[in-house]
């Protein structure tokens, strides 16, 4: 398949950027974050979104979605980095709506799907328990009750935990922290007795949660997928979810490296355009450089996904080591270049190293997924 | 006993008697750091009694002249002093840019009168200094600044502005660049000016930064009228002495993330990310990051110790604090990415109790500016070709 976007998925892309460049640029995060807005996000843009079909994308079209893929998700997540919109497209059209149509029954899709294609129903997906995502050592308890279960333990860092109208919940029904099999994957009504959500104000202005479960019922119907056999369906979801996030991270690396070199040929100094001083011209080059290749190993990873999500670990594990890596390079030679300017708060370059630091963290950092890429390999 | 051994047990005894238990703990809030001045408070009575057995004893700046209120040591007696605070985590009684930047600048350039009027109000934590450097136009490109000094008969009268100036709204007095000759070339129409805040015509707006908080300025100057005698060194050769305050001032920044105090950031780690069976931090990747880090660390140190010594000993290059400048920024921007890395999902929280209202990434936001402060590290590399390797065309 060339590596290149389609002229479909192009189209998408120009209308992707045209919504939110417009509805939704810097300025909009800003203001939630400056007016510590209760919801975090623009519920009125949701819906836009969802009339749009972005809700819907990656739900099959039985459902009422457009049964789209991974690379159009990373087009659209893409645009999202751009201008950092806070949105729950990653948690409820890309994570929760994968979750749903690939672990889903019958009963459960057409339950749910149809709710995330028309943008009424918000998931999120609660894995990590300490501060790194380590998602075998998922420990949060899944005790057999009756014919259900009972929950109990903590989440962290539970992107839109605290707006969802679903939580999606790795917990172990055996064995122990670290193995692979025993883990299971839970619809958990977030007004359940015994679910208790903080809301965590992130560095990003982005939203997450910390959730904790005591005692928490869930009937045999709640059960996403097999009981114990959850791990290659959490696998392949959050590997999805990484995709998503490199994408992200590439449409938010290239408009730093943008704005950065628009300053470059702006900004004077000893009587020359900054741009004109060749340590900087070879680091600028450098870091076109560094995203051009991440870029590609991004759309390939997407590429895989769609080919066949179980097959695409090694190369999603490089597109989101590599997006990390170049991100967190892209800003902070953002903000070195803006001089003093890139350190204030007014000037919108350090909302980008908020976001990067959070994206590089959200489903394993580059350490973890160059680790995956190492055990896969057998060394 | 040598008379240096002799010193370190009388200074090892005097420390463990006088530092209250709680100024031996590392500095993680910004009310820790005590900065003196007209409108300063003290955090605790621990910060009062600590900061004041030290001034009496002259070493909130143990190398300055006792006439100052220093303490009068000689280098190897102040490295020992440094040496045994560092030993029990003893936080600096005393921070200001008088110590770090303009009493030095003083000492060499400044009149007796000069010396007298400001040195002893520095040591004595009396009035807190402000930097007015920057300006909008002239940051890296310090020399082409603009601000304006006319000369009317014994005074001169300062319009212009500033920007980045830290902590102008807290301090007391500013040294502050000006161009007294707008006709002559930029490096020879400069000079170094000494003011109260709280002339008529000064003013500061906060700017505020990435980690949230507002600890620099803009700093405006309407006609501020002000004697001629506070111009420190020659009139037009103030960038004499603002190259020298410089140096002083990079040699400090190359200092900072204090890496004496506080627990090995392996130690910290693990606390987050946990280890495995035999100890080792369950990340090899991050800890072989640390290690890396720590070798560096650990030679850096041992190379600021040599600039000391090599300084004393007469065999300085005056522009290598450039490059200790550079690397020290360089190496505490790294040390607050693997704080970053260690602390995880944790470590992104920005106001809560459990996170201390955002602690660590605030303070990771503040390091990049380590790296622009002062001057940034491009301009510390341009500097390190041009002055010490002296390349062509640098
Ligand atoms: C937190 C903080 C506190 C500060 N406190 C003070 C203070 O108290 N008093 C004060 O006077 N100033 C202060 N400053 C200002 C600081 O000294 C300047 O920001 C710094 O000198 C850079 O100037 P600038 O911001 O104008 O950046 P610019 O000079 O515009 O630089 C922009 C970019 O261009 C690069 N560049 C410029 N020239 C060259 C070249 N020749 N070759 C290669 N690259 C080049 C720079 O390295 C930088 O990356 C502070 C700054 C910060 C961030």
């Amino acid at each position: 398949m060339p590596l290149v976007l389609t002229e479909e998925q192009s189209m998408l892309r120009d209308s992707a950027r045209g919504l939110i460049s417009d509805k939704a640029p810097i300025a909009h995060l800003r203001q939630l974050r400056d007016g510590k807005d209760a919801d975090g996000f623009s519920r009125a843009l949701w819906k836009t979104f969802a009339e749009m079909g972005f809700a819907g994308l990656l739900v099959p079209e039985a459902f009422g979605g457009s049964g789209l893929g991974c690379v159009e998700a990373g087009v659209v997540m893409e645009e999202i980095g751009r201008t950092l919109m806070p949105s729950p497209f990653l948690s409820t059209a890309v994570v929760g709506a994968s979750a749903l149509s690939r672990g889903g029954s019958e009963e459960q899709k057409s339950a749910y799907l149809p709710k995330i294609a028309d943008g009424s129903l918000l998931t999120a997906l609660a894995i990590d328990e300490g501060a790194k995502h380590r998602p075998l050592h998922t420990a949060l308890q899944a005790v057999r009750a009756g014919n259900g279960f009972k929950l109990s333990g903590a989440k962290a860092f539970v992107v839109d935990g605290h707006v969802a109208d679903l939580l999606i919940v790795a917990a172990r029904s055996a064995g122990n922290a670290g193995d692979r099999n025993g883990l299971t994957l839970f619809l958990v009504d977030p007004k359940a007795k015994g679910v208790a959500i903080e809301r965590t104000v992130m560095v990003d202005a982005h939203n997450a949660a910390r959730i904790t479960f005591d005692n928490v019922e869930v009937n045999a119907d709640g059960v996403l997928g097999e009981v114990d056999g959850g791990a290659a369906l959490l696998e392949g979801v959050l590997n999805i979810g990484r995709g998503a996030v490199a994408s992200e991270m590439v449409g938010l690396s290239e408009e730093v490296f943008g704005r950065t070199v628009t300053y470059l040929k702006e900004r004077k100094q000893f009587g020359k355009l900054i741009g004109e001083f060749q340590a900087l011209q070879h680091r600028a080059a450098q870091l076109y450089i560094d995203i051009e290749i991440t870029r590609a190993a991004v759309l390939k990873a997407l590429q895989a996904l769609d080919n066949d999500v179980d097959k695409a670990g090694a190369a999603v594990a490089v597109a989101k080591a590599r997006a990390g890596t170049t991100a967190t390079l892209a800003v902070q030679e953002g903000v070195q270049m803006h001089g003093g300017m890139g350190m204030t708060d007014q000037f919108d370059i350090g909302f980008f190293m908020k976001r990067a630091r959070v994206a590089q963290e959200l489903f394993g950092d580059s350490n973890f997924h160059a680790e995956q890429l190492a055990e896969g390999k057998g060394y | 006993m040598s008379d240096l051994d002799q010193f370190r047990r009388e200074t090892r005894a005097w420390l463990e008697a006088n530092c209250p238990p709680e100024m031996r703990k590392p500095v993680t809030r910004d009310e820790d750091v005590f900065w003196g001045g007209r409108n300063t408070k003290f955090a605790s009575e621990a910060q009062k009694v600590w900061f004041e057995r030290m001034r009496d004893r002259g070493w909130t700046v143990p190398d300055w002249p006792k006439q100052y209120g220093g303490g009068g040591l000689d280098p190897a007696e102040a490295k020992v002093l440094r040496e045994e605070m560092a030993k029990i985590g003893a936080r600096p009684p005393l921070s200001s840019f008088g110590i770090w930047m303009l009493g030095p600048a003083l000492l060499k350039y400044g009149t007796d009168a000069q010396k007298a009027e400001h040195l002893p109000k520095i040591t004595a934590g009396l009035i807190r200094w402000c930097q007015g450097y920057s300006e909008p136009n002239a940051g890296s490109d310090l020399a082409s600044l603009q601000t304006r000094a006319e000369s009317d008969g014994d005074d001169f009268v300062i319009t212009g502005q500033k920007i980045w100036t830290s902590y102008a709204n807290y301090a007391d007095w500013i040294f502050c660049l000006v161009r007294t000759d707008p006709a002559a070339k930029k490096h020879d129409g400069i000079s170094f000016i000494l003011f109260d805040m709280t002339s008529k015509g000064v003013s500061t707006k906060p700017i505020l930064l990435i980690s949230g908080k507002s600890p620099f300025c803009e700093t405006f100057f309407d006609g501020v009228r002000v004697p001629k005698s506070h111009v420190v060194g020659t009139i037009n050769r103030g960038w004499d002495v603002a190259k020298y305050l410089l140096q002083h001032e990079r040699a400090m920044i190359s200092g900072l993330g204090d890496r004496s105090v506080g627990r090995p950031l392996g130690q910290i780690a693990a606390d987050s990310v946990g280890t495995d069976g035999q100890g080792r931090l369950d990340d090899a990747m991050l800890r072989s990051q640390i290690a890396s880090f720590e070798v560096d660390e650990a030679a850096l140190s041992c190379a600021a110790e040599r600039a000391v010594d090599l300084a004393k000993a007469g065999q300085g290059h005056p522009a290598f604090s450039s490059a200790m400048k550079y690397y020290g920024t360089e190496l505490n921007k790294r040390r607050y990415e693997i704080l970053m890395s260690a602390g995880g999902a944790d470590a992104l929280e920005w106001e809560s109790e459990r996170s201390r209202e955002g602690i660590r990434p605030r303070a990771w936001l503040r390091t990049k500016a380590n790296s622009i402060e002062g001057g940034t590290s491009e301009v510390m590399l341009g500097i390190v070709a041009k002055r010490i390797l002296d390349l062509p065309g640098a």
